[in-house]
């Protein structure tokens, strides 16, 4: 029989004293078989503290903030010099749903996907949290975009809640922007024949703790986002024989 | 009259841009001199400041680039090499500083990773 595929969940965390403990906790008890990696991203608080002293996570203390992005990639680059086959991206501000990890693991497990993204936008009929209306304005507009750059319908191209195999965890590991990677990565990923799927997951509001982006960050945001996936689109391809 | 006038006007504009670039030059070359500038990052200075010295000292190459680039009157070509010269140095200071910000984040991230493997936690590290 096959060796059950190690599977590592990274947990981006900064200044998430409050609910680190508890994303953990339900990582842990959702799956014991998970290795938790927290990525603590130069917290100002205790974060790093907490996360340690649960004992059940590794955590890869930042000594400066790199922001999302750069503390996702640490969390890649652990998984790659580790040898585990799959790296799960999981919010610590507690928004994600450890019991839907399942979902956008099984595509993986089934071999018929190398990324999945977890969706809010795919299934209507679902209840849950599905960000504020200027967000959705934001979210549509990169949804447009990469769809026409990758000719495949992705809905939720920010989310931070995604799944890949080895090879495209790779790549990331190699490749990933410091702040605000998500939908570039989506056309990385997309261009050099990853194979992407998307399916529909609950997100829960925050539970505490304020969001990264608002107010004139979010015109940045827009701004830096829509230039880097217009750049993105046209880079060379990766050489993919070079990356496991 | 006239036209006397307008010789000493271009004359000083003149001296005053070749002036400044001689200083210039100085400027860079004592800051190699002192280590507080690395040679590879002044490249761009020195040579601008060179070619910013010769085109103010040679009025006659002056005003054949400013004629071949259109300009009417010569003093404010000047002006237009000098904004080509700025331009391209914050290009290459932005290349270095991309650099350096990856380099950056390779070697936070190397730290993160290598604490780890080491077994540095939190607690040994903030006693």
């Amino acid at each position: 029989m096959k060796n059950m595929p190690k599977i590592c969940i990274v947990v981006p965390a900064y200044n998430e004293e409050a609910n680190i403990a508890s994303v953990i906790g339900s990582l842990k008890t959702c799956n014991p078989e998970f290795t938790v990696v927290v990525v603590n991203d130069g917290s100002s608080d205790r974060t790093g503290r907490v996360a340690e002293s649960t004992n059940q996570a590794v955590v890869l203390n930042l000594p400066c903030n790199l922001g999302i992005g750069g503390g996702v990639q640490t969390g890649f680059r652990f998984a790659a010099q580790n040898g585990f086959d799959i790296a799960v991206q999981f919010d610590g501000d507690g928004q994600h749903i450890a019991e839907e990890i399942q979902k956008i693991l099984s595509p993986i497990l089934g071999g018929t996907a190398d990324v999945v993204i977890g969706s809010r936008f795919i299934d209507h009929g679902q209840a849950g949290f599905k960000s504020t209306g200027m967000r959705r304005i934001g979210i549509r507009i990169f949804s447009i975009l990469n769809s026409i750059i990758v000719k495949q319908k992705i809905t939720d191209n920010t989310s931070g809640f995604r799944a890949y195999n080895r090879e495209a965890f790779c790549m990331l590991a190699r490749y990933y922007s410091a702040d605000y990677p998500e939908p570039e990565a989506v056309i990385l990923l997309g261009k050099n024949g990853f194979r992407m799927q998307e399916v529909a997951v609950e997100m829960r509001a925050r539970q505490g703790g304020t969001s990264s982006i608002h107010g004139l960050k979010s015109a940045y945001y827009m701004f830096k986002v829509i230039t880097s996936i217009l750049i993105t689109a046209i880079r060379p391809l990766v050489k993919r024989e070079t990356l496991k | 009259m006239n036209s006397l006038l307008l010789n000493i006007l271009t004359d000083r504009v003149q001296i005053i841009a070749a002036t400044g670039s001689a200083g210039l030059l100085f400027v860079i070359i004592r800051l190699i001199q002192k280590r507080r500038l690395r040679e590879e990052y002044a490249l761009l200075w020195i040579a601008v400041s060179i070619l910013f010295a010769v085109i103010s000292f040679f009025t006659p190459l002056l005003e054949m680039l400013a004629k071949l680039a259109g300009i009417i009157y010569a003093p404010s070509a000047l002006l237009l090499f000098l904004c080509i010269g700025i331009i391209l140095i914050l290009i290459h200071y932005s290349i270095v500083i991309s650099r350096l910000s990856d380099q950056n984040k390779k070697l936070i991230q190397d730290l993160a990773l290598l604490k780890n493997r080491l077994g540095i936690g939190y607690e040994q590290e903030k006693p």
